[in-house]
């Protein structure tokens, strides 16, 4: 199984874009740039998913991965108290230890890669591959489907509640029962 | 394009990732460290999933890795949020420990 030759010269030249787009996030000298380099990372990945026939995986990355970065291109701007765009930045701790971890662990996953003899493969794909996916969530993997729902739920009130300032209880109180409510601020309609 | 050239570029990119999650030190850029791990292991198990054993097994098992994903960016924003009220802090240096 090894594609056809633009096959290999693409999905080359992608990984190079993603490899790259990554080293940039944390060479930039703002913190936009760096979020807009991790979307071209992740959008290079994506694009890389879809050579190897993962569609619905490899759209679901891109779709995910630009919206994620979005958001976090405005939490940059929201927390880090200055121009995220203009003002140049080096916020690097424990360089030299870095630097000596990432390139050990890509030595030992890289030669991991190259010198283990892969067994070679068994069954073959579905004719329709979404489709197979969409009929193994629905059949018999549904526990997978069952388990990974309430935990996005969880994560959705977890999320919510580390990051709302104050909840009805401390405008409510405990029974819920005070009124007015304890606001900071009046406001509403004239209450 | 083989399995071994999937697996080599994934660990280039988790290589990267690692970089930036043990040096940065804006909890926001930590995070985006950890998004780079997590994107080589997709990208390493679809390499996987393709050249090895294309069942609907390994599919299913991408869109657990993809939750996780988001589980994590929505948990990480959530803290850096209570982070940043809690002690004006966007540094992991400011906050080597848990109590106020």
């Amino acid at each position: 199984m090894t594609g056809t030759w633009w096959e290999a010269v693409l999905f080359w030249s992608l990984g190079a874009v993603a490899v790259a787009a990554g080293w940039a996030v944390f060479r930039t000298d703002s913190m936009a740039r760096a979020t807009y380099a991790l979307a071209a990372s992740f959008v290079a990945v994506g694009a890389q998913v879809l050579l190897l026939h993962l569609d619905y995986v490899g759209v679901v990355t891109v779709l995910m991965m630009v919206m994620e970065m979005a958001v976090m291109a405005v939490y940059m701007v929201m927390f880090m108290g200055m121009n995220p765009a203009l003002m140049p930045m080096s916020m690097v701790h424990s360089r030299r230890t870095s630097i000596g971890l990432a390139v050990g662990t890509f030595l030992v996953l890289g030669g991991g890669a190259l010198l283990v003899p892969w067994p070679t493969r068994r069954g073959s794909p579905a004719p329709d591959l979404t489709a197979s996916l969409g009929e193994a969530v629905m059949g018999s993997k549904m526990l997978v489907m069952l388990v990974v729902s309430p935990v996005l739920f969880a994560t959705i009130v977890s999320a919510l509640v580390l990051a709302l300032p104050r909840s009805r209880y401390d405008r409510l109180g405990a029974d819920l029962r005070r009124r007015p409510a304890d606001d900071p601020q009046p406001g509403g309609v004239g209450r | 394009m083989t399995l071994q050239a999937v697996l080599v570029v994934a660990a280039a990119l988790f290589s990267v990732g690692l970089y930036g999650a043990v040096s940065q030190q804006v909890v926001v850029m930590v995070m985006m460290g950890l998004e780079l791990m997590v994107n080589a292991v997709v990208l390493a198990a679809a390499g996987l999933w393709w050249f090895l054993a294309p069942t609907p097994d390994g599919h299913v098992l991408l869109l657990v890795v993809l939750a996780a994903m988001t589980v994590e960016m929505a948990m990480g924003f959530a803290v850096a949020t209570v982070l940043h009220r809690s002690r004006g802090a966007d540094t992991t240096d400011s906050t080597t420990d848990l109590n106020r």
